[in-house]
């Protein structure tokens, strides 16, 4: 396989997470090479975020073993509350954890189309101009890893597609791992490389094509997500506007 | 044309408040008013540790609220009690037994009250060494872990993940607040230096838009409230802490007012 050769960049071994004796995750295994696309599907409360807090070292306490073989990660939460108190512009926001020049920042604004936001103050931005905001600060430091949990919520259906598409370029340009996290199957199946599937602990996981042939994943998802994959996977030569019209491209 | 001790205490005051007004952005930001707030208290023990055992004031005061600070952590994790329970009962706690040592010291004639509210006429040179060393020191300090600090101010769990070391820099950030409250209860007093920590940061909030510029205007409204607050403190024989956070006060009320204005034009 052609990603033999490449890093390794996260490896989580067996882990495995409680809060008050409840078990969020029980031995959990991943890994994620170079410009490779892992994701991680499941019901609520499968233990998603939790994976992938595990993997960042933001839950330290836990059985198992993670190792991080880079320092150049960008991460977008499934959650963010950022304080009103605390007056802070988006170009402000962008170089947050690592200092950015401006083009750096123009160009990721502009990736996820809110450049013209810059100037804005984060508080005044709707819930889809931040997480593309988000993304853009995730992706403007260049990250070796990215870990994207639900990036797209609150974004509108055609720029959501466009999101996963960039997403999808980004890894190969960068060529960065990527850990996503996501509900819309059908998006993510055509996008990925390898799925783990989520239930507590890994239901099944492999390529796309295999796991959703899993009884495991019909068990999870109904027969219906199945047939996700024939529907999606043509090549598409269009985009669908809002209203279902097709619009050829370029 | 001042008296010496009247130079003295505008050297003190000008060199505190460069460095009240870009911590106070953060207790502001970090909601640590409370916690400042306690820290401070806990100084009249850390003063009374210093007469009884002859040492530097600061110096005491600043062991006193590390080691509250410390305390703070472990009740944290071991009792059940809300954080502004355990704060309440920190500050008062150690203010109260403060005092009561403060009362078998009978061999110091000791004012109290320029304790809490400080005293121009007590700075002396030493203190005004102490005062610029220790504040450019903490500047120093501030300015270096200014990134990871604000990181994890916006957003803990993103700065974790992006390796910034939260944990590590908010401690330093609290030895930072302690060695502030150890410079400066000379001239502001002990019951205000968390109105000079908040209150000319919590102006600068009104009229600012990032976090910089929120830093500069609140030096800058620290700045104008020390040199107010001391004149009015030499003209009119008042204590020189409750004029400089009166001070600070009124520009709160007129930043109020042009807040309003500049929100109403934009309508």
């Amino acid at each position: 396989m052609e990603n033999k050769n490449k890093k390794t960049l996260l490896k989580v071994e067996n882990a495995s997470f409680y809060l008050n004796d409840k078990a969020l995750i029980k031995e959990v295994s991943l890994q994620i090479k170079q410009g490779e696309i892992v994701t991680l599907v499941g019901p609520n409360g499968s233990g998603k975020s939790t994976t992938a807090k595990i993997a960042l070292g933001i839950y330290k306490k836990i059985e198992g073993k993670v190792r991080r073989f880079t320092e150049r990660i960008g991460y977008v939460p499934q959650k963010i509350s950022v304080d009103w108190t605390l007056p802070i512009r988006v170009i402000d926001f962008m170089s947050l954890t690592e200092d950015l020049k401006n083009d750096q920042i123009n160009v990721a604004l502009n990736l996820t189309g809110v450049d013209h936001l810059k100037n804005k103050s984060l508080s005044n931005l709707s819930g889809g101009e931040f997480q593309r905001v988000l993304i853009a600060r995730a992706i403007a430091k260049k990250p070796e890893l990215l870990v994207l949990d639900e990036p797209v919520q609150g974004v509108d259906f055609k720029g959501e597609i466009a999101l996963y598409e960039l997403i999808k370029k980004i890894s190969e340009k960068l060529n960065c791992g990527i850990l996503l996290i996501s509900h819309d199957l059908h998006v993510v199946m055509s996008a990925t490389d390898f799925v783990i599937c989520l239930n507590g602990h890994v239901c099944c996981s492999g390529k796309p094509h295999t796991v959703v042939k899993d009884e495991k994943y019909k068990e999870l998802f109904g027969d219906r997500a199945s047939n996700i994959l024939s529907l999606y996977e043509h090549d598409h030569d269009h985009s669908h506007s809002a209203d279902g019209s097709i619009d050829p491209k370029k | 044309m001042f008296d010496d001790f009247f130079v003295r205490a505008l050297i003190a005051g000008i060199g505190i408040s460069l460095v009240t007004g870009p911590l106070g952005c953060f207790v502001v930001w970090r909601r640590l008013s409370f916690f400042a707030g306690t820290l401070a208290h806990s100084a009249l023990l850390g003063v009374t540790m210093a007469l009884f055992f002859e040492i530097n004031i600061a110096f005491s005061v600043f062991i006193i609220s590390a080691v509250l600070a410390i305390l703070l952590l472990q009740l944290q994790k071991k009792t059940k009690l809300p954080n502004d329970a355990l704060l309440g009962l920190l500050a008062h706690a150690s203010l109260a037994v403060g005092l009561v040592v403060i009362g078998f010291l009978t061999s110091i004639r000791f004012d109290v009250m320029a304790l809490l509210f400080g005293d121009i006429l007590a700075v002396n040179q030493n203190d005004l060494l102490v005062i610029w060393l220790g504040g450019g020191l903490i500047l120093i300090i501030l300015k270096l872990i200014w990134r990871p600090l604000f990181a994890s101010t916006v957003n803990y769990e993103l700065s974790e993940a992006e390796g910034m070391k939260p944990d590590k820099f908010n401690a330093i950030f609290t030895i930072l607040t302690a060695a502030l409250i150890a410079i400066s209860i000379k001239i502001v007093g002990l019951l205000l230096i968390t109105g000079m920590l908040i209150i000319p940061a919590a102006t600068a909030r009104n009229v600012s838009n990032n976090p910089k510029q929120m830093v500069i205007f609140s030096v800058i409204f620290g700045l104008i409230s020390v040199l107010v607050g001391l004149f009015t403190s030499l003209k009119i024989n008042s204590a020189s802490g409750p004029s400089i956070i009166t001070a600070t006060l009124l520009l709160f009320i007129i930043s109020l007012i042009k807040f309003k204005k500049v929100s109403d034009l934009k309508k």
